[in-house]
């Protein structure tokens, strides 16, 4: 019993210290973490939350503390700087990248009256939310402009590993162009990289040598786009707007913009309504953003485009409606039927049409 | 033809930086240091040759800063194992450590930055020929630039006393002060050689080939061209080999894949590596062939006693 | 002018000293570094070397960080004892990950009192194994042991990558490239409740115990300083290179694969794509910062744990850039070596024999 007893007073003890800390904070400003794989100078991925980051302090001024740590790698270091975050009294921590899953989980235990915000993963707790953009929708607008703009009537496209997300995005471009050129055909290449400027532009080489005139790429560096520039073909940009390196070539890009979710968040922690939530954000949303269209687009694929857009936004398209078969020919769609999320985030397969085989 | 042609050229710009980096390396080992800082410089001639190109709007002026940070960082190095006789492998290590950190500091504000087009060699008549125009004479002028080291390479170490004495200083440095050569002084030298072309290397990576600035953009290719050292067996000749045949792995598993052969991307990427080791061991197995290029002192600390 | 002079013996003095004086002259550098980035140096240089002592919590997480740069750095000083040079150990270490962690999953919900060792013993033979290759490659073929380790770190992290893409992935993660969580049975005890300390480090002090009294009592560590000092002897002596090149691979390779399961199945817990984080290459410098001494290799790999939690601290704290962590660093390791040169080697005026004969009227001129 006096176990016990020691127990509760040092949980009262706790409880106390909690409530001085909460009382503390209320007073002074809400510490907001962000956790990023890479550089913030990576101008894709990291570069585009740390945007967000950027936002939140011009939003809310100085009722906030923002931190952010860079390239934490996904292994073991990675549960250490979310608990430090989460020690030092942060409110609310962004964990954005895939492989911080399961140390977000872990740390969230340890820390009931944090809140966690996990990007891309599929682990939910009280206090963890994730949040995701659905890329495909912006890949598969993207291809319909590319299957009217290509030439060869073949697009290249530069993938990174063969995960769900990449490979709905694979199948989302094929299926947009699909819908307005037939005679489409799609070359992939798999680099094994997330990041290797020389490896993409490589990639991006071997594509434009066969003949692909416009380029897609899974991978974050803006090399690809600068190639497509020098070699006076279109790409579509990932991530981020990158017209800075193809000012001609770019056609458009798909924009992460995590801006209107993270303030939505923040202010939500800031003032107790915070839930945990399954976010996967699209055009919709404004989760995801086409760049603005490339002048040199005709009238008629900016109409084609921008219909395909609408109607994701308004729910009536959406990319995959079956009748769709798989690349083996098995139907996998009956005729207006409208994917699952839950089968589309663990596709892995590529839809009928696209050549080659995925790999394992 | 005009496929194949493309990816000859996609090789030789693949190869072109590794043959910087290893042609520099080559000499530093030949006068029996180990250098593993190469990543590190090759990194810090990234960035020096982007942001210089960028400010200046000079290419040369670029390629130039990059010799002259390459031979900085390389200084740093020569100082720490040839005066203070520290490890060469780990000062190594730590240059690389050092130049990583260091790059990616002063790249904070290029990148998103684009470098200007690097001109090509453009000869009326000649370059226009089919296939062979543009695989000839249709190059930056660095690719010539990465042959002529080569041969100049080839040249100094076989063929003048200089070149003698850096050998015989790689060989035994103890015997090659003995006599009266200035050991150290010629180790700085080399090395500093070694970091030049290290850092031009990594010049050509941003602002040639890719044409940009990202951190950690060398993506490990110091290490590569370390091992395309060993792998020629010290041979200038060799290294070209070494350095085409990798680069020519890499273009041609992305060629296959996009004409979509079945290939699984990461047990292609091991290829590079596994075919090092595979030629590694069929040369070094003739142990006379191995021992007569390998430089005996390579890697060991060099104290003149007297 | 001065000129270098080794000493009779090694300065205890320096011996001690140095990293004192290394450690000074970062915070100096430090000092100049911090102001140049428009940031507090004081409070910098507090957070990297003194503020992760100050809590329970980090200092756990100290020995979680030095704990595989130690296990690793005392299996690799053998090597470079012997002048023998795996600079492949972050290969070993991740084929431990792999081996050990693929025992994991084959034992995936078995409880039992052997499920631990057995995974241990699984670790270390994967290690050893990709050891083994540059061993024998260098035995057999005399193919250079630097190159073979070093392009089997990359093969090591590529079979890492297939494996979870394909074999070891968790059937119910979606698809995503990462293995199945380990069941508890498998995971590392807890040394320390309530943080990820695991009793890795007790193996690592192990580890540092019995390389010291290896190297000091055996007569392979006997062997093995000769054959890094004087090779020439060693074969007069009769003593077996290649026995001596098995040894120190295996043992090396042994550790790193320790070190690489400890990972797995401690702090991190699943086999994933990025468990390499490059503890096999700072174990290389821990090693010479050690001076590849089992004690000074300890004290080495605290040190450099203290750096990067700090750095880490400095960065939540201050908003300091990754790089200038990495800068910093650099300096430290760079000074660490450079002022090594004390304990074996003194500084003294050069004797004025060498100025120019032509100047008679110099007063000590013999």
């Amino acid at each position: 019993m006096k176990s016990l007893g020691l127990k509760f007073a040092i949980a009262g003890a706790a409880a106390a210290f909690a409530l001085g800390m909460g009382i503390a904070q209320a007073a002074d400003k809400t510490k907001v973490g962000f956790v990023y794989v890479g550089p913030i100078g990576d101008h894709g991925w990291s570069y585009q939350h740390h945007q967000g980051l950027l936002a939140l302090k011009k939003e809310f001024g100085d009722k906030i503390e923002t931190t952010h740590v860079e390239k934490v790698s996904e292994g073991p270091d990675a549960e250490r700087v979310i608990r430090q975050l989460a020690q030092q009294g942060h409110k609310i921590i962004f964990t954005t990248s895939f492989g911080y899953m399961n140390p977000t989980i872990k740390v969230a235990k340890r820390f009931p009256n944090v809140y966690f915000e996990h990007a891309t993963g599929f682990k939910r707790a009280k206090n963890v939310a994730t949040y995701n953009g659905r890329f495909y929708q912006g890949r598969y607008v993207a291809g319909i402009i590319a299957g009217k703009m290509t030439k060869t009537n073949t697009i290249g496209y530069i993938a990174s590993f063969p995960i769900p997300e990449v490979v709905m995005g694979i199948n989302a471009t094929y299926l947009g162009a699909k819908s307005v050129n037939p005679n489409i055909k799609m070359k992939i290449i798999w680099v094994s990289t997330w990041f290797d400027p020389g490896k993409e532009t490589d990639a991006a080489k071997a594509l434009a040598d066969q003949g692909a005139d416009v380029l897609f790429q899974h991978t974050d560096s803006p090399a690809p786009m600068k190639l497509a520039e020098q070699r006076g073909i279109w790409a579509v940009g990932q991530a981020s707007d990158m017209k800075a390196f193809g000012p001609n070539a770019q056609l458009t890009a798909l924009i992460d913009d995590w801006n209107p979710y993270y303030i939505r968040r923040v202010r939500e922690a800031m003032n107790g309504t915070w839930k945990s939530t399954d976010v996967w954000g699209g055009l919709k949303e404004g989760m995801l953003k086409m760049a603005a269209w490339n002048k040199k687009i005709p009238a008629d694929v900016v109409k084609l485009a921008e219909a395909a857009r609408d109607g994701i936004i308004s729910g009536k398209l959406h990319p995959f409606t079956g009748p769709l078969k798989k690349q083996d020919g098995t139907l996998f769609l009956k005729a207006g039927e409208k994917i699952s999320d839950k089968a589309l985030s663990a596709m892995n397969f590529y839809v009928e049409g696209v050549e080659g085989s995925l790999p394992k | 033809m005009d496929l194949v042609a493309n990816i000859l050229i996609g090789v030789i710009i693949a190869a072109t930086p590794l043959v910087f980096a290893a042609i520099g390396e080559l000499v530093v080992e030949k006068s029996g240091v180990l250098n593993l800082g190469v990543e590190g410089m090759m990194i810090i001639g990234a960035i020096a040759a982007f942001a210089t190109t960028i400010e200046t709007g000079s290419i040369l002026g670029g390629i130039v800063a990059a010799i002259i940070c390459g031979a900085l960082m390389a200084l740093l190095f020569a100082f720490l194992t040839q005066t203070l006789l520290a490890n060469q492998v780990a000062t190594g290590l730590a240059l690389t450590l050092f130049g990583l950190g260091l790059a990616a500091l002063i790249g904070q504000g290029y990148s998103g930055k684009s470098a200007p087009p690097f001109p090509k060699l453009h000869i009326p008549g000649l370059s226009d020929l089919p296939v062979v125009g543009p695989l000839l004479f249709g190059h930056d002028f660095l690719v010539y630039l990465s042959f002529a080291l080569g041969i100049g390479v080839a040249w100094f170490l076989n063929r003048t006393r200089a070149g003698l004495i850096v050998r015989a200083i790689g060989e035994n440095h103890d015997a090659a002060h003995a006599i009266g050569y200035p050991v150290v002084l010629i180790r700085y030298a080399t090395i500093m050689f070694g970091g030049a072309c290290a850092a031009v290397g990594g010049a050509y990576l941003s602002i040639v080939q890719t044409p940009l600035w990202v951190e950690n953009m060398t993506a490990g290719r110091g290490w590569i061209a370390l091992a395309l050292v060993v792998f020629a067996t010290w041979l200038p000749g060799r290294l070209y080999l070494g350095a085409y045949l990798f680069g020519g792995i890499t273009i041609v598993q992305l060629h296959s894949q996009a004409l979509g052969l079945k290939v699984e991307p990461q047990l292609l990427a091991m290829l590079p590596y596994l075919a090092t080791i595979v030629v590694l061991v069929i040369i070094s197995a003739d142990r006379t062939r191995a021992r007569l290029n390998a430089p005996a002192s390579l890697g060991q600390t060099f104290f003149a006693s007297h | 002018m001065f000129r270098i002079e080794p000493r009779k013996e090694p300065s205890t003095l320096m011996l001690y000293a140095t990293p004192l004086i290394a450690v000074a002259l970062t915070i100096l550098s430090g000092f100049v570094l911090f102001t140049l980035l428009g940031k507090d140096p004081v409070r910098a240089t507090l957070l990297i070397f003194y503020k992760p002592l100050t809590s329970f919590y980090s200092l756990s997480e100290l020995i979680v960080k030095a704990t595989p740069l130690i296990l690793i750095g005392a299996g690799l000083a053998l090597c470079f004892r012997a002048n023998i040079w795996n600079i492949g150990a972050e290969g070993q270490f991740t084929m431990g990950a792999v081996a050990g962690g693929a025992m994991a999953l084959f034992l995936f919900e078995v409880e039992g009192f052997w499920v631990l060792p057995s995974i241990w013993i699984a670790g270390a033979l994967g290690g050893m194994l990709w050891a083994a290759i540059p061993a024998l490659l260098r035995n057999r073929f005399n193919a250079n042991e630097i190159l073979t380790s070093l392009m089997l770190v990359y093969v090591a992290s590529l079979l890492l990558s297939v494996l979870v893409h394909g074999l070891l992935r968790d059937p119910q993660g979606q698809n995503f490239p990462e293995s199945r969580l380990f069941h508890d049975a498998a995971l590392m005890p807890i040394l320390l409740p309530g943080t990820r300390a695991h009793v890795g480090f007790a193996v690592a002090l192990l580890a540092v115990l019995l390389t010291w009294a290896l190297m000091r009592w055996h007569v392979i560590g006997f062997q093995i300083k000769v054959a890094g000092q004087a090779p020439r002897a060693a074969r007069f002596a009769g003593f077996s290179g290649k026995k001596i090149v098995w040894f120190t691979f295996l043992v090396s390779g042994g550790l790193a694969g320790l070190a690489g399961v400890f990972e797995a199945t401690g702090p991190v817990g699943q086999l994933v794509p990025a468990l390499p984080v490059g503890y096999g290459f700072t174990a290389i410098i821990v090693a010479f910062l050690g001076r590849l001494h089992p004690v000074g290799i300890l004290l080495a790999g605290l040190l450099l744990a203290l750096t990067y939690i700090g750095g880490e601290g400095a960065q939540i704290a201050m908003s300091l850039p990754a790089a200038t962590i990495q800068v910093f660093q650099g300096m430290l390791l760079f000074y660490l070596l450079a002022t090594d040169i004390f304990v074996n080697y003194r500084f003294r005026p050069a004797p004025m024999k060498t100025a120019p004969p032509s100047t008679p009227a110099s007063p000590t001129a013999q």
